[in-house]
């Protein structure tokens, strides 16, 4: 069983629902990055979602852009990114990493390559947001060929072909983005989740991540309620871009451990 | 018969559909509409209509003699699309593309603008049929094209400064990318070259292919026969397919592709995907050539055409590259400069520093020809929002 399905097993045995923080690799700086990562942990995250740091991130809002610039100013690039894992996996061997981003820094290295290097590292998913099904079929081949979960996205302008098609080929979960726009808008639409949630459930076979536009505990709690879990990305990323090097891990740790509290309300 | 793309997008290896879920539906709607109104007789009586009254089709082709007789070899031939309403043939594709937003209900529309030929030719069809508008700009780009911006916004578009990355053309096709997503019911996007998803590089090249279709009439009326070479500028590569479109089934006709060249392709500062066989890549929802780094993060290009100033290129050219059909070259800042002035001094016509591009690789093939051989230009717009430029780098305050 993979640590991805491991992970949502249990969770669903104890009747809780996951909490998916997501972070930009290399910010605010590459060495914060993997203490970040176990603060993460530490704090209740489920499985971590590991933004790879990418120069023309369409689907994004300002605040991860700007973690994007960050990151690259140091230049991150996917190597980085998966060292970054290996040194986390070192000391957790159980927290599932999935690497999220565009499918350039990955074509340029290769997706045979990028996959057997995921494998070594110990990442457990990808999630690709500009490779649709359509087109990707031949690199997911690769990822599940060494035994790393393809990860897909679907929205609310998802028809009902689209969303079986994406259920063919999801691995691990699904992720559900709640809103249309880019990541980090405000407008989150309850009424719109719930109505979408069990379509998703008649056609998808797998746990739903709800994400896009959680800002606080209170849309936690209330989207937790809704699905299997609750990504949050562009809060946490705000919260490091107003941190310091001294208190970023502390500050981070702190919010992450708010949502949990959310969460387990659920 | 060349027949591509195939149904998903594909040109070869290139091309497709790489853009996040949220978009793939209203690609699907566009496909769908674009699919249905294409053979519609009323929506092309309509296009064709504002095509020849609001833009003034066909525009002539006009023999560049004074220029031909200055270089002793080939004969010059310019199509003369910075004739066209709003100066380029930009307003080829967004005519059609503002006609097919009309029949699919979308009230409003967006672009993306390099050098602001694109955000013009929107802006005016917005105005003509009575949509709302907001043209995304790199403000690099507002700094160097400060005429096209006051024009906008003169035809009441609303211009948006887009300052993440670059700040040029790439990045105000993220932002546009960015708005289309958010706003996807009441949106259509107007793209302004033969790049992003599908079905955008295929309906862009088929509107501007009015070019090629009145070029190949033309030619054997003016010239007596159709010429031995086309050549256009190519940036994101719109006005080069418009023109090469019905050449591609004629292998008498040579077609050849001019990227900007910047400070030279060794320097590294260019944006000459094609021609320094930059590695393939996925940016804007394509798979084409792309100028990045080892990590495939997409490097800042430099060119002295705003226009030119991209780091990918239509899937379709790098078709034509691989199977050979089309042949890409570059011409530098310095090279295209001298042909904007050459033009204007020879021939009485200010051309596009893009479209400077064209005619100095002409310039540059012509005096190793027979003075029968004929050489068409796409003359594929007007410098008029150059001057600017010409004269900062003239040394001269306007």
């Amino acid at each position: 069983m993979s640590r991805i399905q491991t992970v949502f097993e249990k969770l669903k045995l104890h009747k809780r629902k996951a909490l998916i923080p997501f972070v930009t690799a290399g910010d605010p700086h590459p060495k914060f990055t993997v203490p970040l990562l176990h603060a993460l942990v530490e704090a209740g995250a489920d499985v971590i979602e590991l933004g790879v740091p990418f120069s023309d991130p369409m689907a994004d809002g300002p605040t991860i852009q700007r973690a994007s610039e960050r990151a690259l100013k140091h230049h991150v690039g996917l190597h980085h990114v998966l060292d970054m894992v290996s040194e986390f996996r070192s000391k957790d061997a159980n927290t599932p990493i999935v690497l999220m981003g565009y499918g350039n820094p990955i074509e340029a290295m290769g997706w045979e390559t990028f996959a057997r290097r995921c494998e070594a590292a110990g990442v457990d998913g990808v999630l690709t947001v500009d490779f649709p099904p359509e087109e990707g079929h031949e690199a997911f081949a690769h990822l599940e060929k060494h035994g790393i979960d393809p990860i897909f996205l679907l929205a609310p302008t998802s028809t009902d072909a689209r969303m079986e098609r994406v259920a063919k080929q999801a691995r691990g979960y699904v992720y559900y983005v709640s809103l249309k726009g880019v990541t980090g808008a405000v407008h989150l639409d309850l009424s719109a989740i719930k109505v979408k949630i069990p379509q998703l459930r008649k056609r998808i076979n797998l746990p739903i991540g709800v994400g896009f536009g959680i800002r606080d505990a209170a849309t936690a709690l209330a989207v937790a309620k809704l699905c299997d879990g609750v990504v949050v990305g562009s809060r946490i990323v705000q919260e490091i871009e107003n941190s310091n090097e001294q208190n970023v891990v502390a500050n981070v740790r702190s919010l992450v451990k708010e949502l949990r509290q959310a969460v387990d309300k659920a | 018969m060349y027949n591509f793309p195939d149904s998903n997008g594909h040109f070869g290896p290139y091309g497709g559909i790489y853009v996040a879920e949220t978009l793939m539906g209203a690609l699907e709607e566009l496909k769908l509409a674009y699919e249905k109104y294409r053979q519609d007789p009323e929506f092309i009586a309509e296009l064709n209509f504002d095509l020849k009254h609001f833009v003034g089709r066909p525009s002539p082709i006009y023999h560049a003699k004074h220029l031909s007789e200055h270089l002793g070899g080939a004969q010059i031939y310019l199509k003369r699309e910075d004739l066209n309403h709003t100066g380029a043939h930009k307003v080829n594709n967004t005519i059609g593309q503002a006609l097919l937003a009309k029949r699919m209900g979308k009230k409003r529309v967006i672009a993306e603008t390099g050098a602001g030929q694109h955000g013009v030719a929107t802006a005016t069809v917005a105005a003509r049929y009575g949509m709302e508008c907001v043209v995304y700009m790199g403000s690099a780009d507002i700094q160097r094209q400060s005429p096209n911006v006051f024009r906008m916004k003169l035809l009441g578009a609303t211009v948006v400064p887009v300052e993440s990355g670059s700040k040029t053309l790439k990045d105000a096709l993220n932002e546009a990318m960015r708005d289309w997503v958010t706003n996807i019911e009441n949106t259509f996007y107007i793209i302004g070259t033969v790049a992003g998803p599908h079905p955008y590089p295929m309906l862009v090249r088929d509107f501007n292919a009015v070019v090629s279709k009145e070029a190949v009439v033309q030619m054997p009326e003016l010239a007596g026969r159709q010429p031995d070479a086309v050549i256009a500028c190519v940036g994101g590569g719109s006005n080069a397919m418009g023109v090469f479109y019905s050449y591609i089934d004629m292998p008498g006709v040579k077609l050849i592709g001019v990227e900007a060249g910047g400070h030279g392709i060794a320097s590294g500062e260019h944006a000459a995907p094609l021609t320094a066989n930059s590695p393939v890549g996925v940016l804007h929802g394509n798979k084409t050539y792309l100028m990045q780094d080892a990590d495939g993060q997409i490097i800042e290009t430099h060119s002295i055409s705003a226009g030119l100033d991209y780091p990918g290129v239509g899937p379709e050219h790098a078709w034509l590259k691989d199977s050979g059909r089309a042949e890409y070259v570059a011409i530098n800042d310095d090279e295209a400069l001298q042909a904007f002035h050459d033009l204007c001094h020879l021939e009485g016509i200010i051309p596009a520093l893009e479209s400077s591009h064209a005619l100095a690789h002409a310039m540059k093939i012509a005096p190793n020809m027979d003075k029968d051989k004929v050489l068409l230009v796409n003359l594929s717009g007007r410098g008029d929002k150059d001057i600017n430029t010409v004269a900062r780098l003239s040394g001269i305050a306007l």
